[in-house]
C-alpha cells in the first residue's frame, strides 16, 4: 500500500513532460515505447507463468482494426470504439483459449496454436481487402472539426492518453500479481496436474489471465493504431508484432511490473539508435543486430535487464526455481 | 458443379505437389524437435538461406544447378550443426520457451543478414520445364520434379532411419530420452547429427522451393507459419504424421484457392487448423 504516493507522484511527473517543452520526437518515441509497453505488460502477465504466446499479434490487429472499421464505416468514435474492440479481443482470446486450455494444448502446441491465430488475423485482414484496404493498409478519416470525438490530439494531448492506459495495465499487472490467481498460476506452470489435485481450476485460471492479457495488447494496439493514425497488416497484426511484443517483455524482464515497459523502451531505442546510426543505407543490420541481442539476452540474462537490479526472491518461475523437469502427458 | 471439372482436379494435383514441398522441411523440424526437443522457429529462414546459396552458385558464379544443389546440403547441414552448438545446446536445461525465443531471434539475425547481403531484391533462378498435358489437365513439370524429389528425399530419409545404427539410435530416443544414454547412446552425438540433418532437409526443401518460388530475404514468411502448423496438426515429433498433414494441408490451400482467392485459402487452412487442434489436441495421427 505504501507505494501508491511514490507511484501517483511517478506519473505526475511523466504527465508533465509535454510541458518541458520536449522535442516532438523525443515525445512521439515514448508514445510509441508506452504503447508498445502496454502489450509487453499484457504479454508478460502470461508469459511469466509459462504460457507463451505467439499471437498477441491477433489481439492488437482485432483491436486496432476494430476500431478504426467502426470509425470509417459507421462513424463510432474511437472512445467507445476501443472499448467495443477491446472486449472483441478478450472474446477471440477466450474463444482460442478455452478450448486450449480444457483439451490442455500447452508447451510448444500452445505456442504455435496462438501463433497460427495471429497469422489469421493478419491474412483475414490483408483478404479482406475491399474494407481493409488489404497490404496497402488503411487511414482512419481525419476530423478536424470534432477532433476530440475522434480521439485525434497533438502529440501531447496523445501522451495523456497513452500514460492513462498504461497506468491502467501496470495496476492490472499489480492487481493480478496480489491476486490468488497468480499464486495459481505459479502452481499450474510447475505442475498442472499437481495444481488440479489441490484444487485449482487449472483452465478457468489460464483463461482469466488470457483475457485479460488480450485486452491490454487489444487496448495497445488500437491506441497505436489511433495514434499513428495508419494500420497495415504487417505492423499491426500477426507473428511481426508478436515477436516484438515477445522481445519486449524478455528484454526487460517478465517478471517485475516496469520490466516489460523497460524493455519496450529499450527496443524502442534500440530500433531508433540503430535506423539513425545506419541509416537507409545499410538496411539489415538492425534486424541483425536486434535479433543477435535477443539471442544473447535469452542466453546470459533470461531474467531481463531488470533482473540486474532484483534480488533473488520473486514470484513465478524463473532461471532459480524452474528448472526443466521431465513431464509425462498421457499413459 | 461437376466434380470432374478439370480444373478442380488440377486444383487437387497442384495441392498435393504443393504438399511433397511442404512435406520436407515439416519432416526436418519434426526431426529436430522429437530428437533435440527444441522448436526451430527460424527454420524457415535456414531453407531462405539454402536458396540464396543455389541462386548465387548459379546465377551468379555460373555453376551448374546440380553442383550449386550439392554444395547447398551440405553448408545447411553445417548451418543446422552450428545453431545446435551455439544457440541450443546453451539452452537444452532451461525452459521450452527460451530455446523458441532463442531461435526467434536467429530468425531475425538471418532476415537481416540477408537483406545486407543481398538486399530487398526478388531474385529468380530462372529454370523452368515445359508444362505436361495429361487430358486436359496441365501440370506444371517444374512442380512435379520438384515433388518427385522431395518424395525421393524422404523416402531415403525414412531407410537411413529405419535400417542404420545411428538412425535407430535417433528414432530411440526420440521415444524415451532419460533411457537411451543408459543404452550406451551419447545423446550429444545424436544431437548433433539430428540437427545436420535437419539442416540438410532444409537445404532440400530450399533446392525444391528455389525452382518455384523467388527468393527474398522475408521469403521464410510465406512459408514458415504453414510449416509449423502442419508439423503440430500432425504431432509434434511424428514423422508420418507431419508427412501425411502436409499433403492434407496443400490440398486444403490448393482446392481453397480454386473456389476463392489464394489468401483466403490460407485463413480456411489456418482456421482449419485449429479446429483440428481442438478435436485432436496432440495432432491427427496421436498414437
Amino acid at each position: 500500500m505504501n507505494k501508491i504516493l511514490p507511484s501517483i507522484l511517478v506519473l505526475a511527473l511523466l504527465a508533465g513532460l509535454p510541458l518541458l517543452s520536449l522535442p516532438e520526437y523525443l515525445l512521439h518515441l515514448l508514445i510509441t515505447a508506452f504503447l508498445l509497453g502496454l502489450a509487453c505488460t499484457g504479454w508478460a502477465m502470461m508469459g511469466r507463468f509459462g504460457q507463451v504466446s505467439f499471437g498477441h499479434g491477433a489481439f492488437t490487429g482485432i483491436g486496432a482494426y476494430g476500431m478504426a472499421m467502426m470509425w470509417n464505416l459507421y462513424g463510432v468514435s474511437p472512445w467507445i470504439g476501443i472499448p467495443i474492440s477491446v472486449v472483441l479481443a478478450a472474446a477471440a482470446g477466450a474463444l482460442l483459449g478455452w478450448p486450449c486450455f480444457r483439451l490442455r494444448v500447452v508447451g510448444h502446441y500452445f505456442a504455435l496454436v496462438t501463433l497460427a491465430a495471429g497469422e489469421i488475423v493478419r491474412i483475414f485482414v490483408t483478404a479482406a481487402r475491399e474494407i481493409t484496404g488489404g497490404s496497402l493498409g488503411m487511414t482512419p478519416h481525419l476530423a478536424p472539426e470534432a477532433a476530440f470525438s475522434a480521439m485525434q490530439f497533438s502529440k501531447s494531448g496523445f501522451w495523456w492518453i497513452t500514460l492513462g492506459a498504461w497506468a491502467i495495465g501496470i495496476l492490472v499487472w499489480h492487481l493480478q500479481n496480489r491476486s490468488m490467481s497468480a499464486q495459481a498460476l505459479s502452481a499450474i506452470s510447475e505442475d498442472e496436474d499437481a495444481a488440479a489435485s489441490i484444487g485449482i481450476r487449472v483452465a478457468w485460471e489460464k483463461l482469466k489471465v488470457t483475457v485479460v492479457s488480450a485486452a491490454l495488447a487489444a487496448l495497445a494496439g488500437a491506441l497505436m493504431a489511433q495514434y499513428r493514425l495508419y494500420l497495415n497488416p504487417e505492423t499491426s497484426a500477426g507473428l511481426g508484432i508478436s515477436l516484438q511484443i515477445v522481445f519486449g517483455a524478455i528484454a526487460g524482464g517478465m517478471y517485475g511490473p516496469l520490466g516489460p515497459t523497460i524493455g519496450a523502451l529499450f527496443t524502442i531505442g534500440l530500433e531508433e539508435v540503430l535506423r539513425v546510426f545506419f541509416g537507409t543505407g545499410l538496411i539489415g543490420a538492425a534486424p541483425l543486430i536486434y535479433g543477435l541481442l535477443l539471442v544473447l539476452f535469452v542466453l546470459f540474462m533470461p531474467r531481463g535487464l531488470m533482473g540486474l537490479f532484483e534480488s533473488r526472491r520473486h514470484l513465478g518461475p524463473g532461471k532459480s526455481s524452474s528448472t526443466k523437469t521431465p513431464q509425462r502427458v498421457g499413459t | 458443379m461437376n466434380i470432374f471439372d478439370p480444373f478442380l482436379i488440377e486444383a487437387l494435383i497442384n495441392g498435393i505437389l504443393l504438399g511433397g514441398v511442404f512435406a520436407l522441411p515439416v519432416l526436418g523440424l519434426n526431426l529436430v524437435f522429437g530428437v533435440v526437443d527444441v522448436v526451430w522457429l527460424c527454420y524457415a529462414e535456414l531453407v531462405m538461406v539454402g536458396m540464396y546459396i543455389v541462386w548465387y552458385l548459379y546465377n551468379q558464379m555460373g555453376w551448374p544447378l546440380w553442383m550449386a544443389f550439392a554444395v547447398c546440403l551440405p553448408c545447411l547441414a553445417v548451418l543446422g550443426v552450428l545453431l545446435h552448438v551455439l544457440v541450443v545446446r546453451p539452452l537444452l536445461t532451461a525452459p521450452p520457451i527460451n530455446q523458441v525465443l532463442a531461435t526467434g531471434g536467429v530468425l531475425f539475425v538471418l532476415q537481416g543478414g540477408a537483406t545486407l547481403v543481398f538486399s530487398t531484391e526478388f531474385r529468380s533462378l530462372g529454370v523452368d520445364m515445359p508444362p505436361m498435358e495429361v487430358w486436359e489437365v496441365f501440370i506444371s513439370g517444374t512442380k512435379l520434379s520438384a515433388f518427385i524429389a522431395a518424395l525421393v528425399g524422404a523416402a531415403l530419409l525414412w531407410l537411413f532411419l529405419k535400417y542404420t545404427y545411428v538412425g535407430t539410435a535417433i528414432r530411440a530416443i526420440a521415444r524415451d530420452r532419460e533411457v537411451m544414454p543408459l543404452m550406451g547412446v551419447d545423446p550429444r552425438r545424436i544431437y548433433l547429427i539430428a540437427s545436420a540433418i535437419g539442416g540438410s532437409l532444409a537445404g532440400l526443401a530450399a533446392c525444391l522451393l528455389l525452382v518455384q518460388l523467388d527468393v527474398h530475404p522475408f521469403v521464410g514468411l510465406s512459408f514458415g507459419p504453414i510449416t509449423f502448423m502442419i508439423c503440430v496438426m500432425g504431432g509434434l515429433g511424428n514423422m508420418l504424421g507431419g508427412f501425411l498433414a502436409a499433403f492434407l494441408m496443400g490440398v486444403i490451400i490448393s482446392v481453397g484457392g480454386f473456389w476463392g482467392t489464394t489468401e483466403w485459402s490460407y485463413v480456411f487452412a489456418f482456421l482449419f487448423f485449429i479446429i483440428m487442434m481442438f478435436v485432436r489436441p496432440r495432432g491427427l495421427f496421436a498414437r
